[in-house]
């Protein structure tokens, strides 16, 4: 172990996913020819005016209250002043000391909480795009809007600051007002990093490493800057205040800039915005519309519906999939045998994590409930079932496409005892075998019983029953 | 007689066609513009093109309304789709805005005939209209002495009638000072009432539009016209106290006319005397007059200039020579030509204060001046709000003195922030305030006074400054 403790907060950056930007009716859809999404207004014409959108003010409450915020009854615009290309107005319409949402927490695996300071509103900036030598700027992106979530320095591991921000993920597509993908920038991170002596409780000098816009780069950023730091004080040095970019290619941190160069952002008030105020009714009535949160979820499903705590953290990771779980397992007995179909067969199709977040197939929950409910009345096998499955999904058609009247029941005694018969004689080599002790021959008798039953017979009766006859 | 009734009546009644008072006023800004300055745009075209319009109207035995085919002037911030839109900055030199102002909308639907954009202070900022880049509007009493500012070429248009009227803006005065210099009626409404989505910002929580006319009864129409709820500035209000026309004439006995003590205090005393002998013609008319004390009046003009120029030096950052404008020739990096586009572009008064507004918003300055600025708003606006508890319309100068000489006010910048002493008050408190002419100095030049109403009520207000027009014979002489 270390001598030396990490410790932590995290800036996330997530874009909403209003139709409209945050001050304007433009378009906030991702892409499109450069300025095409744009009017006077996004690109700040001398004149015009921004009009805050109801919806960023109701997104951003739900985001605060799915991570336990207090909502400010009476929270206002600020600006940021600062001059770039990609900042029209060179000013950021954006939240300084009164935000909209603040306190809160998200609550780790090892029950730990990392507390939240604020969640504020704020618009996004364009886009300079270098080509030929040449500079050109996009404002397709300005004004979409972003929520900023802002943590205590209460991370203490790498591994940490990587279930943060899966967890924050999670919370926030649950709560439908993000798809927070990392590889399209509607989630970024800044992380603020410092370190100390294991058991020391003040925090030492911190770095800001900046804009890192996957959970990969996170980790190596953190655990680079870790030992950079650790290197410093053991070395001698000490750290300096400063602000850092990290570069995936070479996995290193380089300054931006250090604190004397710091921008002095000038905040004060946006007077163009009247102020927001939130009333408790209106923050109730959000409430109510929240689903059911992931944390809440994986514990109903561990332990009103047994399904295994493994399978349930798999099962909730994303919102769709619990919405198809939850809808395919209605009326059923046994709602783990849809559980184990999604995370089997379902789950064979859709390989990526993007994939299982989209959670794109052609069966629908109403196909596959009345699978289930075929094998719960008993009427087919759970294999046949399954092989059904794979076919629905590739297809997308119904069970009763696949299975037909004569494969519904099982085979009664009589039946079955003629196929073992058959079984046997059909098969002497693979009797031979298993009289000589090899268990596993009775394998493919058991095929050609499947077979011939159309997956109907029961493979644990047919298989005890082979074990007399072949005596 | 409201001068925007009378051409009404003659076009309706056939007196005049509007294509030939059109003509009529684009000649006469022909032949007085050169001396006056007051235009930097002139759009004939446009404005003959409307007047056809009217005229067909008029012709197929059609209503028209009070503002239509009525020659007008936009102050050059006011965006204007098609049509440059300076504010009298390089920075600005050949940009056309992409769409209309809200009252430029509401008065185009209406078929207002706008002849041009005229003359202002660069970006709104002075008080003689000489920081504009095309030099500075002439006094139309007297063309050695300047119109005023900001607005001084709406004044200079409409005093020297080679326009009906304008719409100017007002941040600190700017309307009230060049009409009371001009010797015309200049109305800055409440905050809030007139839409600001396409005026071309100066100090946000404190610009408004509002009318400059030849008399109450214009400004009341106008007014009534341009004072609609616009749903793209959220600080709008509208006209929420009604319709100003039908007050105008109200009987104003029992009326309590307030003077603030300080308002008298530092004023030229030909300047003192107009304004007391118009209390002596409010009192003749039946109404009551109040004194009482406004200490904290003495914070205003500080907490202006710092606001106003925080506020100044954010909006104006947009300026940068990216997207539209003046664009400095040579540079070698993006940083060289913002700049140097903004050195070259931005005049002296702009560039003064916007770094004065720069650094009132600093970190550890902060808290020193703006923080302490924005408590005392409060404590002028509180103060008002007392004021309004004890009387129904208070009476001060608009100006502390005439018109300055051309170039006085320019050689001493701080000398001529100090003469906005009377005005800038009233957009601190964001209330609605008239300047009105009310006697004549020895030297010949127009003296105003200013009525101040509480907030949204516009209609007390020019029904006090119509009864005093009226009374005083200012409409005969």
């Amino acid at each position: 172990m270390s001598k030396y403790e990490l410790v932590a907060g995290l800036e996330t950056h997530i874009e909403l996913a209003t139709n409209t930007k945050i001050f304007c009716g433009c378009t906030t859809e991702f892409g499109g020819e450069a300025n095409t999404h744009c009017c006077p207004v996004c690109i700040g014409l001398p004149g015009t005016l921004p009009k805050l959108n109801k919806r960023v003010v109701e997104y951003a409450i739900r985001a605060g209250l799915a991570t336990n915020c207090k909502i400010a009854e009476i929270s206002k615009m600020d600006r940021k002043n600062y001059c770039y290309p990609d900042l029209p107005k060179a000013y950021q319409i954006s939240q300084f000391d009164k935000p909209l949402c603040y306190e809160g927490y998200v609550q780790l695996s090892n029950g730990r909480k990392i507390r939240l300071t604020r969640i504020h509103i704020e618009e996004d900036a364009g886009k300079l795009i270098h080509k030929n030598g040449d500079t050109y700027v996009d404002y397709n992106r300005g004004g979409v809007p972003l929520i900023e979530i802002v943590s205590e320095p209460d991370i203490r591991s790498v591994e940490e600051a990587r279930e943060y921000v899966e967890k924050l993920q999670q919370i926030i597509r649950y709560v439908g007002v993000s798809d927070c993908k990392m590889q399209e920038g509607s989630m970024r991170c800044d992380v603020n990093i410092s370190v100390r002596p294991q058991g020391s409780d003040t925090l030492g000098t911190r770095t800001e490493i900046k804009n890192m816009n996957s959970i990969t780069f996170i980790a190596k950023a953190m655990e680079y800057e870790f030992e950079r730091q650790v290197d410093l004080i053991e070395s001698g040095g000490s750290v300096v205040q400063e602000t850092l970019r990290y570069d995936d290619a070479t996995n290193t941190t380089s300054s931006m800039r250090s604190k004397e160069d710091a921008h002095d952002y000038r905040y004060f008030r946006e007077p163009d915005l009247v102020t927001i105020s939130v009333s408790k009714e209106q923050v109730d009535a959000i409430a109510k519309t929240l689903p059911e949160l992931p944390e809440a979820k994986l514990q109903r499903y561990v332990q009103e519906l047994g399904i295994p705590q493994k399978d349930a953290e798999l099962l909730t990771k994303y919102r769709r999939i619990t919405e198809f779980f939850e809808s395919a397992s209605i009326g059923l007995q046994n709602p783990k045998t849809v559980a184990n179909f999604i995370l089997g067969s379902v789950f064979k199709t859709l390989e990526t994590e993007s994939a299982k977040e989209d959670f794109k197939i052609l069966t629908t929950p109403a196909q596959l409930n009345e699978l289930v409910k075929l094998i719960e009345s008993g009427k087919i096998k759970n294999n046949l079932a399954k092989a059904a499955l794979d076919k629905m999904l590739a297809s997308g058609k119904g069970a009763t496409d696949f299975i037909d009247e004569s494969d519904m029941g099982g085979l009664d005694e009589a039946a079955l005892t003629e196929l073992c018969k058959q079984a046997i004689s059909s098969n002497p080599a693979a009797v031979e075998d298993y009289k000589n002790g090899k268990e596993k021959a009775l394998q493919s008798l058991l095929g050609y019983i499947m077979k011939n039953s159309r997956g109907k017979a029961d493979a644990q009766a047919a298989l005890a029953m082979l074990k007399d006859l072949a005596v | 007689m409201s001068k925007i009734k009378k051409l009404h009546q003659q076009l309706v009644a056939k007196q005049i066609t509007c294509t030939e008072l059109t003509s009529g006023y684009l000649k006469k800004i022909e032949e007085k513009n050169g001396e006056l300055n007051a235009y930097i745009t002139i759009t004939g075209e446009q404005a003959l093109a409307t007047a056809a319009a009217v005229d067909k109207k008029i012709a197929a035995g059609e209503q028209i309304g009070l503002l239509e085919g009525i020659p007008m002037t936009l102050k050059d911030n006011i965006s204007t789709n098609g049509i440059e839109t300076t504010c009298a900055s390089k920075i600005l030199t050949g940009y056309k805005p992409i769409y209309d102002a809200t009252v430029w909308e509401l008065l185009k639907a209406q078929n207002a005939v706008l002849l041009g954009k005229t003359n202002m202070d660069e970006f709104a900022m002075g008080s003689s209209c000489e920081t504009s880049y095309y030099g500075g509007a002439k006094n139309p009493v007297d063309t050695n002495y300047v119109a005023g500012g900001s607005s001084g070429g709406g004044a200079s248009a409409v005093g020297g009638d080679i326009a009906v009227y304008a719409l100017g803006s007002d941040t600190g005065g700017s309307i009230r000072q060049p009409a009371a210099f001009c010797g015309i009626t200049g109305f800055k409404p409440t905050y809030g009432s007139v839409s600001r989505y396409g005026l071309v910002a100066y100090a946000s929580s404190l610009d408004q539009i509002g009318p400059i006319t030849s008399c109450v009864e214009d400004a009341a129409i106008v007014y009534d016209a341009i004072s609609a709820y616009d749903s793209k500035d959220s600080t709008s209000r509208g006209n929420i106290g009604g319709s100003t026309q039908n007050a105008i004439n109200n009987d104003i006995k029992g009326m309590k006319i307030g003077i603030a003590n300080e308002y008298l205090q530092g004023v030229r005393d030909e300047v003192k005397t107009a304004v007391l002998q118009a209390a002596d013609v409010y009192k003749s008319m039946g109404a009551q007059i109040v004194y009482f004390d406004m200490p904290s009046l003495k914070y205003a003009l500080p907490v202006y200039y710092i606001l106003a120029c925080a506020e100044a030096s954010s909006n104006l950052g947009r300026y940068d020579g990216i997207r539209y404008g003046y664009k400095t020739d040579s540079y070698n990096s993006i940083h060289e030509m913002m700049c140097k586009t903004r050195s070259e572009g931005f005049g002296a008064e702009v560039q003064r204060r916007i770094l004065l507004g720069t650094y009132v918003l600093s970190a550890g300055y902060y808290d020193a001046y703006y923080k302490k600025a924005q408590n005392l708003r409060g404590s002028i606006a509180q103060a008002f709000n007392n004021a309004f508890g004890i009387c129904d319309i208070m009476l001060a100068p608009t100006v502390p003195m005439t018109a300055f000489k051309n170039g006085e006010a320019v050689s001493d910048p701080v000398e001529t922030y100090l003469t906005d002493i009377c005005t800038v008050p009233i957009n601190i408190a964001g209330l609605p305030a008239i300047s009105i002419p009310c006697g004549k100095s020895t030297n010949g030049l127009p003296i105003g006074m200013q009525l101040i109403g509480n907030k949204f009520e516009e209609s007390k207000l020019l029904n006090a400054a119509y009864k005093y027009e009226i009374e005083s014979g200012v409409l005969l002489k």
